[in-house]
């Protein structure tokens, strides 16, 4: 079995995968988890500070979520064709360090990435590691909009 | 409806309890985070999870749709930058109910947008157990009072 920093070498930016926010969708997670008006009424966003329609935040880390896993499964795929097996990975502790650097607008496709910061030994569990992850996403202007740093649990 | 100057550092403000239901958690699971601990009962029971767990966005986002229902909804929020911190410490289960609070950690006019402020929040999410499943900071950005004719 690989480890992720086998597979990955820190510091190397991985680009996962692609997601377009419609005003639809947005407008569905919103209802859902976050009605504020500039994430549901695109008449109320227009006085807001936002100025347009846009997703809710956690709409935009959920959907990094989606793309890292589309991704992981192609990976394991690949790797799989290639005789190796991909490192299992365990639920994450959290996450440091969100940033929402500028507005998701309707219509806008979220290029995202991860970039493996740091991989640990964890000493009292035999086989497990705790990498740092840094989790990035775009639109299609080339402007970051989301940025975090997160956890994430490997077992041998 | 609260303003800026509402949000005085101390002031706490309590969730109403919410439930996980499986089929809310497997739904957004299956568009979030597909993941088998987060869409298999058994699979779950099986992990070091201990039943159906809800994907950490999941809870994060009923966090958030709790802070909306508490304060938020009735405020002059005009959106987060972001979340300091999030610490999923226990898995959600379905059939948890969840509670919790935000608390003022700190408020401050914005440097640059003289209609703004910016409110520091921690926030604690338990379960019906009393454990804390979630804790987080983030900031809020809130018009102050007569902040239009300021700005």
């Amino acid at each position: 079995m690989m480890t992720l920093e086998e597979l990955y070498q820190t510091g190397r930016k991985v680009v996962t995968g692609s997601l377009t926010f419609t005003a639809e969708d947005i407008i569905r997670f919103a209802r859902n988890f976050d009605p504020q008006p500039f994430h549901v009424d695109e008449e109320q966003a227009r006085h807001s500070l936002f100025g347009r329609l846009c997703a809710s935040g956690w709409h935009t880390s959920a959907g990094w979520m989606q793309c890292f896993l589309r991704f992981w499964k192609e990976e394991a795929r690949r790797l799989a064709a290639e005789g190796l097996h991909a490192p299992k990975l365990g639920p994450s502790p959290g996450f440091k360090e969100l940033r929402w650097l500028k507005p998701v607008y309707a219509g806008d496709t979220i290029t995202y990435a991860v970039t493996l910061l740091e991989a640990r030994i964890v000493a009292s569990r035999p086989g497990w590691r705790i990498n740092t992850i840094l989790c990035e996403g775009e639109n299609q202007h080339g402007e970051p909009v989301i940025r975090f740093e997160s956890k994430v649990i490997e077992f041998a | 409806m609260l303003y800026f100057e509402d949000f005085i550092q101390g002031r706490r403000f309590d969730y109403s309890p919410v439930r996980m239901r499986t089929d809310e958690m497997i739904a957004f699971a299956s568009e979030f985070d597909p993941q088998p601990m987060h869409l298999d009962e058994e699979v779950g029971r099986s992990s070091i999870l201990g039943g159906l767990a809800a994907s950490g966005w999941h809870t994060s986002a009923v966090g958030m749709r709790m802070m909306i229902e508490a304060f938020l909804g009735d405020s002059s929020s005009q959106g987060s930058p972001g979340v300091d911190f999030m610490e999923w410490k226990k898995p959600v289960l379905a059939g948890d109910i969840l509670s919790g609070f935000s608390l003022v950690l700190e408020a401050r006019p914005s440097k640059t947008k003289p209609a703004i402020g910016l409110v520091k929040f921690r926030n604690e999410i338990e379960n019906q157990s009393g454990e804390t499943v979630a804790a987080s900071e983030c900031s809020v950005m809130f018009r102050r009072r007569n902040g239009e004719a300021r700005s």
